[in-house]
């Protein structure tokens, strides 16, 4: 699948970088879109020592609110990546503090945890569904989480704004059945990244960034609806969302 | 951002509770450094974790990890000059240059070490008595300092802190990227020698009449007695002048997976093992390999070190200069074979008279030795107390990536110039090491 475009909302986050750097083997054009220009360059530099096509680009802008709205700038990132995105990767989200769970919850932060992991999130796959649909082909991937599967007291916001992205993502889906549009929803578990800095890590559980983006691009490349990753995830949730309330209520998960 | 976790070293001898700190970008680094030193117990950078002993470890302190950071910075591909983040493994690096036909100039016996881990090391591999070691082929590095500077250093600006940090174990500050000049590749293959001898004086024989080849080494089966002792395959390489530019041959790496019982490593198993690979079809072998099995046979089983069960093992490597190396090797391996310690097979190889680039580098003219053993307590400790003494009054030294004992007087009498290094030494950098042999 060489000398696609691939474009990487979020692209300074682990996962994301990981898998950027397996389309740069395959000498894809990318745009790295993500808030901090000098990171962003950092990463694009690398990539085009790693093989990436040499128009590989960044673009700076705060994805959760962009300034000029999500169609104009969805417009100038097709515009930078030469006319046509054949890929777009949803990967920025934000675990958000533990506090937005408890009596001090701040609203607000309730409110920009779902603007960042879902409601933003939605936006740039509702404009990237306009271009695919126009193009006629094209994949638009979005990294959701197992979080989002079934409501927990420890992160229900975080989960709440990933289940939203999950079925917003699946009502895509069912939107192009029968097109060449690919949809693809990703549900990683517990992965090694910064992201999850604060948590204790190790044991089987845990998975590395590196694992994960291999799972995504063949996700992609097959276009398979939802992605668990790793897979044992899947059987995971499959029992927690099919465990009776009495039982759930009396975990602490 | 900091972290509390057990680290090990790749030994499994050494282990303890860290605070740990893992940068993902460059900007990321000063926070990291102040955090660390904030919390009063020292820092040190930890890479890939391959050094055996204590050289990586800083227990009840802080350890900075660098893997996050492996990006490459800067790679001219008509020149060879490739500068990047200390935390890329020389794997990832090779997946990067050996399509284009660019290599690494010395390689280490594993894959899976960082480009920082290398500098700080100052790692040497079978082209030393060509090439010298990874540091001669240093162009720059920049060194995050506990104080917040970002020291840029080379062989022509400030050449102290760079001869201190050559070698220096990762305790001069924080190598944020490197900058080497690769060597040019004109294929992945290598053509292979590998001949088998029955003593060791045809091993120096060997040596002496390889020096033209680029890559030389030898196994030596160290439970072999008199007449055949210090009997093994000597194997010696060129690069290919053709063929194709894969950085990975065909197949996948097998995984040990758990942790083998303590047992398994025994005289009888190693001396069935041994007498095997002298014996085994390759053993004398014309012919042609990927890079990968020839320079990282270990390689192929990730996580070897779990052979060695629950307790663990030692690996000692020691150079002896060229005037006594023909009576200490023979000493040492005999010491070994009549111990039993069942080692697998050890490496012998001669170094060449490059001088070293760093105040604490180990490679030097010389021959070197190294060899696992078990951790059986006592009396391995014994057997390598004995070594030492060995070593000692023929005025070697040993290697400390690979050290999780050596005491202090023999450190000292081997480094010279270790107080030199310690003028250099980051004050709020430390390691299990530094504390046993260098702090005054």
């Amino acid at each position: 699948m060489s000398g696609e475009t691939v474009l990487i909302l979020g692209a300074t986050s682990a996962i994301a970088e990981r898998f950027a750097r397996l389309r740069a083997a395959d000498g894809d054009r990318l745009l790295l879109v993500g808030r901090d220009a000098g990171r962003l360059d950092a990463i694009a530099t690398d990539l085009k020592a790693r093989g990436a096509d040499p128009a590989t680009a960044t673009l700076a802008l705060d994805l959760a609110a962009p300034a000029e709205g999500f169609a104009a700038a969805f417009a100038a990132m097709t515009a930078a990546l030469g006319g046509h995105v054949d890929v777009v990767l949803v990967a920025y989200g934000q675990l958000g503090d533990a506090a937005v769970t408890t009596a001090d919850a701040d609203p607000a932060a309730v409110v920009d945890l779902l603007t960042v992991n879902m409601t933003s999130a939605c936006a740039w796959a509702s404009v990237a569904a306009a271009h695919m649909e126009r193009r006629g082909r094209g994949t638009i991937a979005a990294i959701g989480s197992v979080a989002g599967d079934r409501g927990r007291r420890s992160n229900y916001v975080y989960g709440a704004a990933k289940g939203g992205l999950a079925l917003f993502m699946e009502g895509l889906a069912h939107r192009f059945a029968g097109t060449a549009v690919r949809v693809v929803t990703v549900k990683p578990g517990f992965v090694d990244t910064p992201m999850t800095a604060g948590m204790a890590k190790g044991g089987p559980l845990w998975a590395t960034p590196d694992a994960v983006a291999a799972d995504i691009d063949r996700a992609i490349a097959k276009g398979r609806p939802v992605l668990y990753t790793p897979w044992f995830w899947r059987i995971i949730m499959t029992i927690i969302r099919a465990l009776p309330r009495p039982i759930f209520n009396r975990m602490k998960i | 951002m900091l972290q509390q976790r057990t680290v090990t070293s790749w030994g499994n001898v050494r282990k303890g509770r860290h605070l740990t700190a893992a940068p993902a970008f460059r900007d990321d680094v000063p926070a990291a450094v102040a955090a660390l030193v904030g919390a009063g117990n020292g820092l040190l950078p930890y890479g890939l974790g391959r050094s055996y002993g204590d050289s990586c470890l800083n227990v009840g302190g802080g350890l900075i990890e660098t893997t996050r950071l492996d990006r490459v910075l800067a790679f001219d591909t008509e020149a060879g000059i490739l500068r990047a983040e200390a935390g890329l493994s020389l794997d990832a690096l090779h997946r990067i240059t050996v399509p284009r036909g660019w290599f690494v100039p010395v390689t280490p016996g594993t894959r899976f070490v960082t480009l920082g881990g290398a500098v700080a090391n100052d790692v040497h591999g079978k082209n030393h008595h060509l090439a010298g070691s990874f540091g001669c082929h240093v162009r720059r590095l920049a060194l995050r300092r506990s104080d917040g500077t970002l020291m840029e250093c080379g062989p022509d600006c400030e050449t102290g802190l760079f001869r201190a940090t050559i070698g220096g174990l990762g305790l001069t500050g924080l190598i944020e990227s490197v900058e080497i000049t690769l060597v040019p590749l004109a294929s992945a293959e290598v053509e292979v020698e590998n001949i088998p001898f029955d003593r060791l004086e045809a091993f120096f024989d060997l040596s002496a009449d390889s020096a033209d080849w680029p890559y030389t080494v030898a196994w030596v089966d160290c439970l072999a007695r008199p007449p055949h002792l210090g009997r093994g395959i000597f194997s010696r390489g060129r690069p290919a002048a053709d063929g194709p530019l894969t950085a990975t041959p065909p197949g996948r790496p097998l995984t040990m997976p758990l942790e083998a019982p303590s047992g398994l490593i025994n005289g009888l198993t190693v001396r069935a093992f041994n007498a095997l690979y002298y014996r085994r079809p390759g053993a004398r072998y014309c012919g042609r390999s990927h890079f990968q099995p020839f320079f990282y046979p270990l390689d192929g089983i990730l996580r070897w070190n779990r052979m060695y069960g629950a307790a663990g093992f030692y690996q000692y490597q020691c150079v002896v200069p060229p005037d006594t190396a023909r009576t200490a090797v023979p000493r040492l391996l005999d010491a070994i074979s009549r111990a039993g310690e069942a080692s697998f097979l050890a490496v012998l190889k001669t170094f060449g008279d490059v001088p070293p680039p760093g105040l604490l580098s180990f490679p030097g003219p010389g021959t070197t030795l190294a060899l696992d053993f078990p951790n059986r307590g006592r009396s391995t400790l014994r057997l390598m107390t004995a070594l030492d003494d060995i070593v000692r009054k023929a005025g070697g030294r040993l290697y400390p990536a690979k050290d999780a004992r050596m005491p202090a007087d023999l450190f000292r009498s081997g480094y010279p110039q270790w107080r030199a290094f310690a003028e250099y030494r980051d004050p709020a950098f430390a390691s299990d090491l530094w504390r046993r042999v260098g702090a005054v």
